[in-house]
């Protein structure tokens, strides 16, 4: 608080001042003149913080992963080795392979869901209200909760039910499954990640003037003809939008994991952010430093390569 | 792409043949269907809705789930698929709970971090976005923007491990330490969301303040944050969500476990073995019923609120 005051004291005179010598023109006046000091201690704060606490550790990180440090003790320069080790280590190339299979497919899925859901809602359907409530709740619920409840339904009640129905293939857990573990995570992502792109695309579909149906419909166009040829175009940006945010998202995830298999069984659904958790407790702290660093060449790749083709399709966001 | 091209001059055709709203495909719908449904003023798709009601239970199956495992008693728990309602409801369920994790502690300091992020993002957020929307001709303004806006590159894997050492080293390892990483985490998206919105606001009305001999801080108060108001529900929003329901940042740093938030908390249930299904399920629905109690009295507000950080 002594900051706060103190910063007040110092911007009075300077308000005070403006309006006196004020010329005639206020654009001038703000580019060339003094600016007022109050302006700096709404900024600087607030980025020395940010610089302190995300971008030291992102440099700190950097030069770690340059080390043989195991999260304690003495350490030293060991150059690049940590990288070229991490090229050849298969546990970690498996969990960027899970990882962007998992991200890939579950982008898919949520904008498929989502879309549908959203098309839904804006039909002419009985009770629009509740249903929207319904459909958005996932969106208010800790992923973390959500996962130790599917947790059970996958490992308790789907066998049971599937033991009951004659259905022998998922009659064990689909959780304890080398090979199906990952589509229950995809399954729970997409049950809580699906509201939110739902709302992106509401609000896409709501920008449709209703006009555009009405005249497609005097043309004769059926609905899927309609959805194709008029929705999806209009909407094409909304799109965009929910598979960037998505992807990005779905690259680091984690409590769903946490919740559902715990990276298993084995290491199936190790994603790559668990691994690099990992290095807090494994003792290769700067080996997964070397893989968080990598992890972030890939993200920022993606970005670039994301923004383009935004550029080139000319979408305004 | 020709598709959307088509648009437009179907709709100025349909605007010059006098069409307007109300208009429906000729024999469609007999006149009894009609007056019918004239309430909701549209036909209502009736196949449409039995869809969305079935789909909707892929939502309401799981809770109802929980809400019906929190009833239980072990021995009915271990009987079963897990969907049969409870006959008798064991009620004692929550209290065993409110024990088990020491409840009204993990509320605390759910809330704590909950409060401040959300006060801490509202605050910050909106001075760094008036401070740069009115200042965008000046390098160092729009030099702190790009600065921000590159952090939203950085995946927070990335920072975590270096992160928690400093805080540590800091004496940060607590649910304050929390707080402050929830501001400066969200605080690139939110200036985002503000700044757009101060850009709307006409600098005369600050003009006319300054006259008076307000000081630019006074300005910001009395004028600048009370016109916010949307924005501020919608980063407000997101600030509440994102915090209550945060596992990785209060696991990764809180070191005392007393003071733990109710999302980490429910890892207590996660042994291997004798996990007491019917205390865990009662302790979820705890943790949980804060945020849909809050959906479901203000829902209307909410999603407006997450709608408009949506469109920006």
């Amino acid at each position: 608080m002594t900051t706060t005051s103190r910063v007040a004291q110092t911007a009075r005179p300077a308000g005070r001042k403006r309006p006196t010598s004020a010329p005639a023109s206020p654009q001038r006046f703000r580019s060339k003149h003094k600016i007022d000091p109050a302006y700096y201690w709404m900024v600087v704060p607030v980025l020395a913080l940010f610089a302190f606490f995300i971008t030291l550790p992102a440099l700190v990180g950097v030069f770690f992963s340059l080390t043989n440090y195991a999260g304690y003790g003495d350490w030293k320069f060991i150059g690049l080795s940590n990288y070229v080790n991490i090229f050849k280590d298969p546990a970690i190339l498996q969990s960027y392979i899970f990882t962007f299979v998992f991200a890939l497919t579950t982008t898919v899925v949520v904008n498929v869901v989502a879309l549908a859901i959203a098309l839904g809602l804006n039909a002419k359907i009985k009770w629009r209200t509740g249903m929207r409530t319904v459909f958005f709740i996932p969106m208010v619920l800790s992923a973390l909760i959500v996962s130790f409840v599917f947790n059970y339904l996958f490992s308790n009640t789907l066998p049971v039910l599937a033991e009951q129905f004659g259905f022998t293939p998922l009659a064990t857990s689909i959780l304890a499954n080398e090979n199906l573990a990952w589509l229950a995570i995809v399954i729970v992502t997409v049950w809580q990640a699906a509201p939110g792109a739902t709302i992106i695309y509401l609000a896409g579909l709501q920008s449709v003037p209703s006009e555009v149906y009405e005249a497609a419909d005097l043309d004769g166009a059926g609905s899927f003809r309609q959805f194709h040829s008029l929705t999806l175009p209009l909407i094409m940006g909304y799109l965009v939008i929910n598979v960037i945010l998505g992807f990005k998202g779905f690259l680091g995830t984690y409590e769903i994991i946490v919740g559902l298999t715990g990276g298993g069984p084995g290491m199936a659904t190790q994603s790559v952010a668990m691994r690099i958790f990992s290095g807090f407790t494994g003792g290769d702290y700067s080996y997964q430093m070397a893989n968080a660093v990598i992890y972030f060449l890939i993200t920022l790749l993606i970005s670039v390569i994301q923004l383009r083709l935004i550029q080139r399709r000319g979408v305004s966001l | 792409m020709t598709a959307s091209t088509l648009p437009e001059p179907i709709a100025r055709a349909a605007a010059s043949t006098g069409i307007k709203y109300g208009f429906r495909r000729p024999g469609s719908s007999p006149a009894g269907k009609t007056r019918r449904s004239n309430r909701e003023g549209f036909k209502i798709n009736w196949w449409l809705t039995a869809l969305m009601v079935v789909a909707s239970l892929t939502v309401l199956l799981p809770l109802y789930f929980t809400v019906a495992m929190a009833l239980k008693s072990p021995d009915q728990i271990g009987t079963g698929t897990g969907l049969e309602w409870p006959n008798p409801m064991n009620w004692e369920n929550f209290v065993a709970a409110y024990v088990a994790t020491n409840f009204p502690r993990a509320f605390m300091s759910t809330a704590f971090v909950t409060v401040f992020s959300v006060l801490g993002s509202l605050a910050c957020s909106s001075l760094v976005a008036y401070a740069i929307a009115r200042n965008w001709n000046r390098k160092f303004f729009r030099g702190s923007f790009v600065y921000l806006l590159s952090a939203m590159f950085i995946p927070f894997p990335v920072i975590i491990l270096p992160l928690i050492k400093q805080t540590a080293l800091l004496g940060l390892d607590n649910p304050a330490g929390v707080v402050f990483l929830h501001v400066l985490g969200g605080i690139s998206f939110n200036t985002l969301l503000y700044i757009a919105f101060v850009r709307s606001i006409p600098v005369e009305l600050e003009e006319s303040a300054r006259m008076d001999g307000a000081t630019t801080w006074q300005v910001f108060r009395k004028i600048i944050f009370p016109l916010l108001a949307p924005m501020n529900a919608t980063v407000g929003i997101f600030a509440f969500l994102g915090s209550w329901n945060d596992f990785l940042l209060p696991q990764m740093m809180i070191a005392d476990p007393a003071l733990q938030t109710l999302p980490v908390v429910q890892m207590l249930f996660q042994g291997e073995f004798n996990t007491n299904y019917s205390l865990a399920f009662a302790s979820y629905l705890m943790a949980m019923a804060p945020t849909l109690v809050v959906y479901i009295l203000a829902q209307r507000w909410v999603l407006s609120g997450v709608m408009r950080g949506a469109v920006k």
